[in-house]
């Protein structure tokens, strides 16, 4: 697999993608959709505090790979995470619990949005320093290298992150040694209020391992079936010893980087062109009326998704904070 | 039900705004996502969204109007087909809205035992020693550790083909291949994170830095990934890891080259801080940081590893880590030192002997958790106390050991705490200034001889 841009649309029969599955997506990216503006209703409320950076617009890019994935794979983001923690089936609840900084977060509301994990959904975080994750989810394929698993390691970045220099050294190290890893470029134009041409010299970011040997992709990742394609044939190319890969998911993010974003750098015509024209859910319900599905089956869903939303939520406001004993607890493992 | 939109908070520290302008006008139909107003304050513009189906049944603050609290209703969204409630009745809403918990003095709780784990010393070795250099010490500590875990593996720079910058590597790549001991390039931050993720998988990385000076270029990765990860997770994502490679100075390399990072690393929660001296601590200590669960900075030094110790032949012998080590017993003074300084310190106790001044020597072995205990019980035996560290004096670990001092036992000190440093400079090349720079046995015996009034 060479660097390529991809144009041609996706063929969705010839994916083996059954109706069931179309049902699934709609749910999972309904699901954070739901989650995020609740999210972001409940920072508004004082009920979230510090850096609370919502994942609405992107919901095809996890949704879409976590579908190309299969079980012992791994995967670490950054801090931009509740989309990828729900699309890794981690449950709402100890999500919106963590948010809120209660006991039954998922990291004792010791990492807050930004930091959260979960060992059994193979989730490895949540990371709050751009960049960082890279050479972290190198080093998670490294283990699947070492163990020869058959295991892959996923590893989320930005148009911002991609510029720093431990992805460069990750990328080289990935190449060398031939990584099970899928590097995925969650490309949403802007790294906090600057925009990537006045950030990167060049601009399609899926050549970035050209250097390396790395082969790369550009993804239309507002179209969830458009994503998975792309990340089967990327899974499929790590897991077979090619060593590493990368997709550049073109994408955006309705809201400001965080909660507190002036939003002074782009338009607001921008802004609703995306939402109006390339939405990824509206998208994919449009595909699944066309496919026979009913507008009550659909309802069905988004009402499901709503009540879980509103659980999660009630759970994360009637949880207690932490024990202050917890001030202590998890700083060091015990010998 | 009829639900409100509350008046939102965009940080925070934001307690008002003003309603910049409705979106929306009352009776409009509204679906979950959709925008209904913008909000302002001084620093930013957020607009509010629906979360659910149903019509704009009333905006109750009008667009322009400014100070609007955080959490004030401003609009009342109706379930489709619902009744649009009466203006008057909205007062009454507005006391069912959830309330951010209140902000309450909370006792602090004690840190309890767990600050301060009572690390018993190892027991006194009576069995067979061999005689070797620190360099095979570590290496033998990174073999048995091989031997005994298949998911022990060494990284860097040069630790295979090359045996090691410093030789400590010898032939591990023979014994165990190219897949556990694994040349990088040169590219300190990414193979300090890639050990950091291979950790987090379970593996144990033992990840070697050529020197401790260039690990500041993978700082983020040891402090933010590795230290606190476990924390942040709640207890979920152990990170055990071994850093390790020469700390402080070297013979005339010049500043960018020689340095003690000991305080830097001792400063952070997190991770286990060691600066073993005897060849029988590198090796026990090396083994008991390769076995423990959590990061580990492992300081050892260029110019001890060629120095020949007894070094215990059994396998299973480890040294606790976070225990201090009494090197000599003494009555009139109190020497502290790690690393290569304890080899000073007990030169200076020689030369004090001779002057009747009975010094005692701790080894402290561990930076992290720092062995209070012993420290304190020496001072509270000698009255004073001296502390002795190759790195910078301000804000390094005699600074640290003169505060333990002053809290733990400061009715016992017949004298000042003195501090033997190296001096407040970067380490100069010219052999007469780098001699002038690093603190020399004749600083020790000085510093003694002034906290023992003699």
């Amino acid at each position: 697999m060479a660097v390529k841009r991809k144009s041609d649309p996706v063929k969705f029969d010839d994916l083996g993608v059954s109706s069931t599955e179309l049902l699934k997506y709609y749910r999972d990216m309904l699901l954070i959709r739901r989650f995020e503006e609740r999210a972001g209703q409940m920072y508004g409320m004082g009920l979230i505090g510090g850096f609370c950076h919502l994942y609405i617009g992107q919901e095809a890019v996890v949704v879409g790979m976590q579908a190309a994935l299969k079980g012992g794979d791994t995967v670490v983001t950054s801090y931009r995470d509740h989309g990828h923690m729900l699309a890794c089936g981690m449950d709402p609840k100890g999500v919106m619990a963590e948010l809120t900084g209660r006991r039954s977060g998922y990291s004792h509301g010791k990492g807050g949005s930004m930091h959260m994990f979960s060992r059994e959904k193979n989730f490895f975080g949540g990371h709050g320093i751009v960049g960082a994750q890279v050479p972290i989810g190198t080093g998670l394929a490294f283990a699947h290298h070492y163990r020869a698993n058959g295991s892959i390691g996923l590893t989320y970045l930005g148009d911002g992150a991609i510029n720093q220099g431990q992805v460069y050294e990750s990328f080289n190290m990935a190449a060398l040694w031939k990584l099970p890893i899928v590097y995925v470029i969650e490309n949403n134009r802007y790294g906090m209020g600057t925009s990537i041409d006045r950030a990167s010299a060049r601009t399609d970011l899926f050549h970035r391992g050209t250097a390396y040997g790395i082969p790369g992709e550009q993804v239309d990742g507002m179209n969830v079936l458009a994503v998975y394609e792309s990340g089967l044939a990327a899974t499929e190319h790590a897991r077979s010893g090619q060593g590493p890969i990368i997709l550049e998911m073109m994408t955006y993010r309705y809201r400001g980087h965080s909660m507190s974003d002036p939003a002074k750098y782009r338009t607001r015509d921008e802004v609703n062109r995306m939402r109006t024209e390339h939405d990824p859910i509206e998208h994919l319900r449009h595909r699944l009326l066309e496919d026979g599905a009913s507008e009550t089956q659909l309802k069905g869903i988004e009402s499901q998704v709503r009540d879980r939303v509103a659980e999660a939520a009630q759970f994360a406001q009637d949880s207690t904070e932490p024990d202050p004993a917890e001030l202590w607890t998890d700083v060091l493992a015990e010998v | 039900m009829a639900t409100e939109v509350l008046m939102p908070a965009l940080s925070p520290t934001m307690t008002e705004g003003k309603i910049a302008r409705w979106l929306k006008n009352e009776g409009e139909p509204v679906r979950a996502g959709d925008v209904l107003a913008e909000i302002e304050t001084d620093k930013a513009t957020m607009e509010v969204e629906a979360i659910d189906e149903g019509v704009l049944a009333r905006i109750v603050i009008p667009e322009g109007t400014d100070h609007v609290a955080v959490n004030t209703p401003i609009a009342l969204i109706a379930g489709n087909g619902e009744e649009i409630p009466r203006a008057e009745k909205l007062a009454g809403t507005a006391k069912v809205r959830p309330e951010a918990p209140v902000e309450t003095r909370t006792a602090r709780p004690s840190p309890g035992p767990r600050a301060r784990p009572a690390v018993p010393a190892e027991a006194e070795y009576t069995g067979k020693t061999t005689t070797m250099t620190v360099r095979e010490a570590l290496r033998d500590a990174m073999a048995e550790e091989m031997r005994r875990d298949g998911s022990v593996f060494l990284i860097g720079e040069e630790v295979a083909e090359y045996q090691g910058a410093y030789k400590v590597s010898q032939g591990l790549l023979q014994e165990f291949g190219a897949r556990r001991v694994i040349d990088t390039p040169i590219t300190e931050h990414g193979f300090a994170g890639l050990g950091v993720g291979a950790a987090f998988a379970g593996l144990r990385p033992v990840v070697e830095f050529m020197t401790f000076n260039f690990a500041m270029q993978a700082m983020d990765q040891i402090i933010n990934s590795a230290a606190k990860t476990r924390y942040m997770s709640g207890g979920q994502m152990g990170c055990p890891i071994v850093f390790r490679g020469p700390n402080g100075i070297a013979a005339r390399v010049a500043a960018q080259h020689s340095q003690c990072y000991a305080s830097w690393y001792a400063h952070v929660p997190g991770l286990k801080v060691v600066t073993p001296y005897t060849g029988a601590d590198h090796k026990g200590l090396l083994k008991a940081a390769i076995r423990d669960p959590n990061p580990v900075i492992f300081l050892e030094h260029e110019l001890l590893y060629g120095e020949s110790f007894a070094v215990p032949d059994d396998p299973e012998l480890i040294v606790p880590i976070g225990k201090a080590r009494i090197a000599k017993v003494g009555e009139h003074v109190t020497i502290t030192a790690f690393s290569r300084m304890v080899k000073l310190a007990m030169q200076a106790a020689a030369e004090l002997e001779k002057t009747g001044i009975s010094a005692e020597v701790l080894d402290l072995r561990t930076l992290r958790p720092f062995d209070i205990e012993t420290v304190v019980a020496s001072v509270k035996k000698t009255n004073r106390i001296v502390s002795v560290e190759e790195g910078w004096p301000f804000a390094g670990i005699g600074a640290e050991i003169a505060a333990i001092v002053m809290e733990q036992c400061f009715d016992w000190l017949d004298a000042p705490l003195k501090r033997v440093a190296g001096q407040d400079v970067p380490l100069p090349y010219a052999a007469n200034l780098e001699r002038l720079a690093v603190p020399q046995v004749d600083d020790i015996v000085t510093a003694a001889r002034e906290a023992a009034y003699r």
